[in-house]
This record gives C-alpha cells, sequence and structure tokens, in this order.
C-alpha cells in the first residue's frame, strides 16, 4: 500500500538526485551566489516543480479533510454534551502546541516516517482552530433564532441541520481557511519526516545556497496558500447566499 | 511494511530516547566522541530558548507599539488584519533557508527570521483587541479627564489583555516550532537531535521530538499563567 512511498523513506536522500544533476550542469547565473534569483536556470527548471506541488496539494488536502471531519465531529458532540468543551479544547489547544516538527517524529515509534506521519501531525494541528472556530459559530446563533425554530416544531436534530449549522457557516468557513493557510505552510516541513511536498525542493541534500530554488518553491507555496483561501472563500459565498438576499 | 520503512532508523524506543536525555550516546560518525546526555540537552535547550526570547521580544517590539497606535486611532485595519493574514502563508521552512543563504547564517540573521513570524500574529490581536474595547467606555475615560495615553494605558490596553495575549502566544508558539529548524542555518537548538539523525541516531531523534513539544508546552502554560496574572480582577469577575 505504501510501496510508492519508499524512495523517500530516509531524509539524507531526499533531493541527492536533483543535487547531483543540478552541479553536474551549472548555468552562468547559477555559479554566481551572489545573484539572487538564476532566471536562465528557473527557466531549464520549473518541470521539476510539477511532482513535488502536486505532492503538497495531496498533502494539505488529505490532512485539512481528515482534520475538518475529526473538528466537526467533535463540535457537533460538544455542542449537544456540554461538559465536553473544556476538555476538547485543552487536548485541541495541546496538539496545536507543539511543534509539528517534533510531532512526525513523536509519532516515529507509532507509524513510522512517511505520508501518514506527516497527514496525522498536520491534520492534528488543524483540529483547534476548526473546532473552536465551528463551536463560536454555534454559541453565535440567537436565541431568539433557536426559540422560533422550536415554535415552527423543529426537532433538535432539524434546528442543528437547517437552522444553526447554515448561520455557523462563515465562522465555520472562516476556520477552515486559517487551517488550510497555515496546513500549505507546514506542510513545507514534511520532507523531514519523508512525505515530499515543496520542502523537498527547498532543502535538498542538506544544502540551503541555491536561492532561486528556495524562491521557486517558497513562492509556489504562498500562491497555493493564496488560491486555497480564494477557493474556500468562493465557497463560503456560495454557501452563504442568503446573506445577500437578507443585507438587500 | 512499517518495518522495512523505518529499516534505516530502527530501534527507536521511548526507553532509548530517555536514556539519549540523560546518559551521552555513541554515534556511528564522531569518530568516538559521544553525543547526547544531560549536558548537550541542557546547552540546546538554553540556545532554543534565547533564540525564541530574542525573536519573541523583537516581534513585540516591532508590532506592539504600531498595533496599539493603530488601535487606538482606529486607522490601518487593511494593514494590521491583512498583515496577520498573510503571514500565516509564509512557509517557515523557505524563510529561515532564505534568510540563511542569502544573508548569512548566525544567531542575529535566524532571530530576524523568527521575529518575522511572530510580528503578524501580535499586530493583529493587539489591534483587534484594542478596536474591541466598547467605544462607550472609551468616551466615560475621557469624559473624566484622562489624557490620551491614559485612556490607551489605563482603559484600552487592560480590557484588551486578553485578546493581546491570545497574540502573544500564538507568535511565541510560531517562533518556538520555527527555532527547531534553526539548526539549518547555524544556530543549534534542540531541533539538531532531529534533523542530524545520522549523528544522533533515532533514540536521539524521537528524544529531540519529546524535549521540543516539552519546551512548547513549557512556554504555552507559563503565558497562559502570565496571561491570568496580568488580566484585571474586574474582568475576571465579569467573565465568572
Amino acid at each position: 500500500m505504501n510501496s510508492h512511498l519508499l524512495p523517500l523513506a530516509a531524509v539524507g536522500e531526499v533531493g541527492k538526485s536533483f543535487f547531483h544533476h543540478r552541479t553536474s550542469e551549472t548555468l552562468p547565473c547559477q555559479a554566481d551566489t551572489s545573484k539572487l534569483f538564476c532566471f536562465d536556470w528557473a527557466k531549464d527548471n520549473i518541470g521539476r516543480y510539477e511532482t513535488p506541488t502536486l505532492q503538497h496539494v495531496e498533502l494539505v488536502a488529505i490532512s485539512v479533510l481528515v482534520g475538518f471531519a475529526i473538528a466537526f465531529a467533535l463540535a457537533l458532540l460538544a455542542h449537544r454534551r456540554r461538559w465536553l468543551q473544556p476538555p476538547l479544547l485543552a487536548a485541541t489547544g495541546v496538539l496545536y502546541t507543539v511543534p509539528s516538527l517534533a510531532f512526525f517524529f513523536l509519532l516515529l515509534p507509532i507509524t513510522g516516517l512517511g505520508r501518514d506521519t506527516v497527514v496525522i501531525a498536520l491534520a492534528a494541528y488543524t483540529l483547534q482552530i476548526i473546532y473552536r472556530n465551528t463551536m463560536t459559530g454555534l454559541a453565535n446563533v440567537s436565541a431568539s433564532v433557536r426559540d422560533a425554530a422550536r415554535g415552527m416544531g423543529l426537532t433538535d436534530r432539524q434546528i442543528l441541520w437547517r437552522v444553526e449549522l447554515p448561520l455557523a457557516t462563515p465562522e465555520i468557513v472562516a476556520g477552515l481557511r486559517i487551517a488550510t493557510v497555515s496546513t500549505v505552510a507546514i506542510a513545507t516541513l514534511a520532507v523531514f519526516a519523508g512525505g515530499g511536498g515543496l520542502g523537498q525542493q527547498i532543502y535538498t541534500g542538506g544544502q540551503l545556497t541555491f536561492k532561486t530554488n528556495i524562491i521557486i518553491a517558497g513562492g509556489i507555496a504562498i500562491l497555493m496558500a493564496i488560491s486555497f483561501d480564494l477557493i474556500l472563500l468562493g465557497i463560503q459565498r456560495y454557501a452563504t447566499r442568503w446573506r445577500r438576499v437578507a443585507e438587500r | 511494511m512499517i518495518g522495512l520503512f523505518l529499516s534505516p532508523l530502527l530501534p527507536a524506543s521511548i526507553g532509548g530516547a530517555i536514556e539519549f536525555i540523560f546518559e551521552p550516546q555513541s554515534s556511528n560518525v564522531t569518530g568516538g566522541k559521544k553525543v547526547g546526555g544531560f549536558s548537550q540537552v541542557i546547552e540546546l535547550t538554553i540556545t532554543q530558548l534565547e533564540l525564541t526570547v530574542l525573536a519573541l521580544g523583537l516581534s513585540m517590539l516591532v508590532a506592539l507599539p504600531v498595533g496599539l497606535f493603530l488601535g487606538h486611532r482606529g486607522t490601518g485595519e487593511l494593514l494590521a488584519v491583512g498583515l496577520g493574514n498573510a503571514g500565516r502563508a509564509i512557509p517557515e521552512l523557505a524563510l529561515i533557508a532564505f534568510m540563511a543563504a542569502a544573508i548569512g547564517v548566525g544567531l542575529l540573521n535566524v532571530t530576524i527570521a523568527l521575529a518575522v513570524l511572530g510580528i503578524p500574529p501580535i499586530l493583529t490581536n493587539t489591534f483587534v483587541g484594542i478596536r474591541q474595547v466598547d467605544r462607550a467606555t472609551v468616551e466615560a475615560a475621557r469624559g473624566i479627564g484622562m489624557t490620551e495615553p491614559e485612556v490607551l494605558f489605563k482603559v484600552e490596553v487592560p480590557l484588551a489583555i486578553p485578546t493581546l495575549m491570545t497574540g502573544i502566544r500564538g507568535a511565541t508558539i510560531n517562533i518556538v516550532a520555527t527555532a527547531t529548524i534553526a539548526p539549518l542555518a547555524g544556530v543549534l537548538t534542540l531541533g539538531d537531535f532531529i534533523i542530524n539523525r545520522n549523528v544522533y541516531g533515532s533514540n536521539g531523534v524521537l528524544a529531540g521530538a519529546i524535549l521540543v513539544a516539552l519546551l512548547a508546552l513549557a512556554l504555552e502554560f507559563s503565558l497562559a499563567g502570565l496571561q491570568r496574572l496580568l488580566t484585571s480582577k474586574g474582568l475576571k469577575l465579569s467573565a465568572a
């Protein structure tokens, strides 16, 4: 099942082939270490970012989806059973505090290295933000709205799905946006845990001297974060069309 | 399957990691020189704390005055909030790598890079915290003859402490987490155990992960305690 991940298992080996390849045909502007950006190299090598970029998108998408599923379920549970709120907030807070790099390697004896470990750590990191925003969204639904819904004969379940959650959507999506943007940035560290992604291009064979490469990979990560943010913003607009009607 | 995966790094065990923290271990690549042990753990912990405090101090020095000023004036929301959102998108690894490659390695450069990560959350939360203070309260303070600095420091700041501290805690978490990859830029923090696996072995990696996690949690708990101390009694009463 995980066989396709094997070449990434050892961190020290990540990107070594890239490093050799790079030194084998040195361009003039590449050899000049004072240059900030080497356009010739970028033009020739833009193709090598395709796989890491796709890997990065995949890591972020899976982690955020897993994190969202768990955090959303926890929030619904805590919404019904109030006594769960303080312990859940504390637990997700602890997961949020543990630095991601440490998290990857705390999982070392349990899940080993590779993409699964990275996904677990990144998903755990998103829990706090999504959980807290969902709870805030649900708590901000005014009691009179809830009463009106009850007066119309809706059951608790109907109130949750038809009234409370739609009203809480802006906060929930806001949490999702924060979580996604942070995850794009943190996923650059996945390279240390053998998870691939754009970090693989930044940290090549333990070398940090080739700036063009760092700028391109970092730039792709930032653009990716912005794109994800805009997509989620679009989803939020679409999911809350009733808001614009109400404002008219 | 997982065993196959891990073959170059086995065995890593909690017991081995704890042993690594307290007793120096032999290493494959240092030519007989032992690695790990309590004295090295303390040394790297101090460096990481030092780096975190320096970077946090620098980002507070920049972000607090700007946030307080903009919040009090009620202008520059786009700057204060937009910067906070944009700051989250900065890839930590790329930032550290770029600083190391373009400007150079060393404590000062890493401090600046980490401070960049700390500024957005502090600026945004300071601004939002001050803005959230009820305008009627501020008017009342002016009405009883308080000067503008008094309004800011005796009314707005105390009322904004919870939000303000949330920003500082967020910045601290960001900074201490990213300080873990500082060894890439020549500052040896606890992250060295994690990054240089061939020197410290897999027990060292796990030990590093445990220590970094404990350090981050300890900082977070101390700041939560500090927040409780700084929050005025009146605010605590109204929350209860």
